[in-house]
């Protein structure tokens, strides 16, 4: 068995030769997926303690603070004492409330984030399934959360609880339009929705890089619109503290209020991964053309570490934006969408278009 | 033989859903199983190896329109439980015009071979790259035509939105 950090292939296809000599193929399948969902579970319980500790240390930085340094050197156990007390708490449940769809609506949320995570390339040969149109899987997944969302507000009979969902659902839905169309730029001039293909399309440079000025519009477009599209401030009317209460989650406690903030935090890290994959490169390392010495020392480093990097630089980009500028309102928010980013992304589309008709991109 | 469970369990989900978004008295829940049903379907379009059709049907239905009835139920307040306000004349009709539609699909399937054209595992049309082809080299005037049938659609949506102020 051959194992390798730089390429995960050749181990994959020995585990899975290895279950499918010893199982039946149905059998084999099945543990096959519960091998990649218990990984799956594991990975999502670290990112999102690493985030929610890296969300307070980053806040706290900004504002001139030291943030949570209690528990543990640095802090760094502060959110799974977090999260114990979260379990430890009451689950509150409403009178005259419908409470199959309040129960129902966390997971909903959480399975959204979990389903788009699926697609994302990790490494090279860590691909849980690579999809022939894997960009437009993740955008159809990454838009079902709203419906949990919408009825969270609706089923907690609650109108603070009512108002943010509404707030979301309409944010939600324009914001996907720009998202949508800031990664159609990068398809024209990738040539493929397929994520492998797409990171192997930059390993002669990153996309940001070879599409001249229109990929690096596309990518600002993305990061704002996809900022707006997980709930983050500056866009985090639905939960405005200082109008709402806490928005849609309002009404709930314990493990239920953990898997709404899980999942935002979940939906960051999905939405800085695709940034990262789409127009930084993926788990491509950084190449200076001419520069072997340079770029042999960049080989060395292993392609998840590559990965990892970028979307956590992507994250640190979305939480400065968060902790920086103000809230928008409603209307300024729709505003924002209708009326600059869309026009902005159907030229810059055409633009591109052009551009890769031409050939004048590297 | 694992493709054969999935399609009845898929089938068996998709008629409940469908069913269960009929009968069940809360316009809300109607919603979620009508999602449940849409989800369903995507699941036959990748069982057919159609993937960019699933991934638009569930784009489109399970994500927009979903959101738009959600909105429409939340905002029209339909929270109210009823109690079958039809009358009997209008179930009557119901019933006949049903099962007008039966007869006229027996009509035209009897003749029909239901046996399978095309292998799913060898057809390779439903992949993104020769649908597109199809789309844009055989198929491409009708295809036109009917994304200028949206464009009238989206005017019209906006003159109706702003007709106050004509």
């Amino acid at each position: 068995m051959a194992f390798s950090i730089y390429d995960f292939t050749s181990f994959n296809q020995a585990i899975d030769k290895a279950l499918y000599n010893a199982l039946p193929p149905v059998w084999a399948l099945i543990v096959e997926m519960t091998i990649i969902g218990l990984v799956f579970l594991l990975f999502y319980a670290l990112v999102g303690l690493f985030l929610v500790y890296a969300e307070r240390k980053v806040c706290a930085f900004m504002q001139n603070r030291v943030g949570p340094n209690r528990v543990g050197p640095y802090g760094i156990f502060q959110t799974i004492a977090d999260f114990i007390k979260l379990l430890m708490k009451e689950l509150i449940t409403i009178k005259n409330s419908d409470k199959l769809l309040f129960n129902l609506a966390p997971f909903i949320v959480i399975i959204a984030s979990f389903m788009a995570i699926a697609a994302i390339p990790f490494g090279k040969g860590l691909h849980a399934i690579d999809f022939d149109i894997g960009i437009l899987y993740v955008i159809a997944v990454s838009s079902l959360g709203v419906v949990g969302i919408l009825l969270a507000g609706w089923s907690s009979n609650n109108k603070y609880s009512l108002i943010g969902a509404m707030r979301s659902g309409a944010q939600i839905v324009s914001y996907e339009l720009s998202v949508g169309l800031s990664l159609l730029t990068i398809i024209i001039l990738a040539g493929t929705m397929q994520f492998s293909q797409i990171v192997e399309g930059q390993a002669t440079g990153w996309f940001i890089f070879k599409g001249h000025i229109p990929a690096f519009i596309a990518f600002v477009m993305f990061l704002i619109a996809s900022t707006a599209e997980t709930n983050r401030g500056p866009f985090d009317l639905a939960e405005a503290e200082s109008e709402l209460t806490a928005g849609f989650h309002t009404e709930y406690s314990g493990i239920k209020f953990a898997f709404f903030f899980l999942a935002e935090y979940m939906n960051m890290f999905i939405v800085a991964s695709i940034a990262a994959t789409v127009f930084l490169g993926g788990w491509m390392p950084f190449h200076v053309g001419g520069w072997s010495g340079f770029n042999h020392i960049m080989d060395f480093i292993p392609p998840f570490i590559w990965y990892l990097g970028k979307t956590a630089f992507v994250i640190f980009l979305m939480m400065w934006f968060k902790w920086t500028f103000p809230r928008l309102r409603i209307d300024q928010l729709l505003n924002l969408e209708w009326k600059y980013l869309l026009p902005i992304n159907l030229v810059n589309i055409l633009v591109m278009a052009f551009i890769v008709l031409m050939g004048w991109h590297f | 033989m694992i493709t054969r469970y999935l399609f009845y369990f898929l089938s068996i989900l998709a008629l409940y859903s469908a069913i269960m978004m009929l009968i069940s008295r809360r316009q809300i829940h109607s919603v979620l199983y009508l999602t449940l049903a849409f989800f369903a379907i995507g699941g036959h379009y990748i069982l057919l190896n159609a993937q960019f059709l699933a991934v638009v049907h569930i784009i489109v239905y399970a994500g927009a329109i979903m959101v738009l009835f959600l909105f429409t139920v939340m905002l029209l307040n339909l929270n109210t439980e009823q109690k079958s306000p039809k009358k009997m004349s209008a179930k009557i009709g119901a019933i006949v015009s049903g099962g007008m539609l039966m007869i006229v699909l027996i009509a035209i399937l009897r003749t029909y071979d239901i046996s399978m054209t095309h292998d799913p595992d060898l057809t390779q049309i439903g992949l993104i790259k020769n649908l597109g082809k199809v789309l844009y080299e055989d198929y491409l005037l009708p295809f036109e035509i009917s994304s200028v049938l949206f464009l009238t659609a989206m005017v019209g949506a906006v003159l109706l939105g702003k007709k106050e102020q004509i």
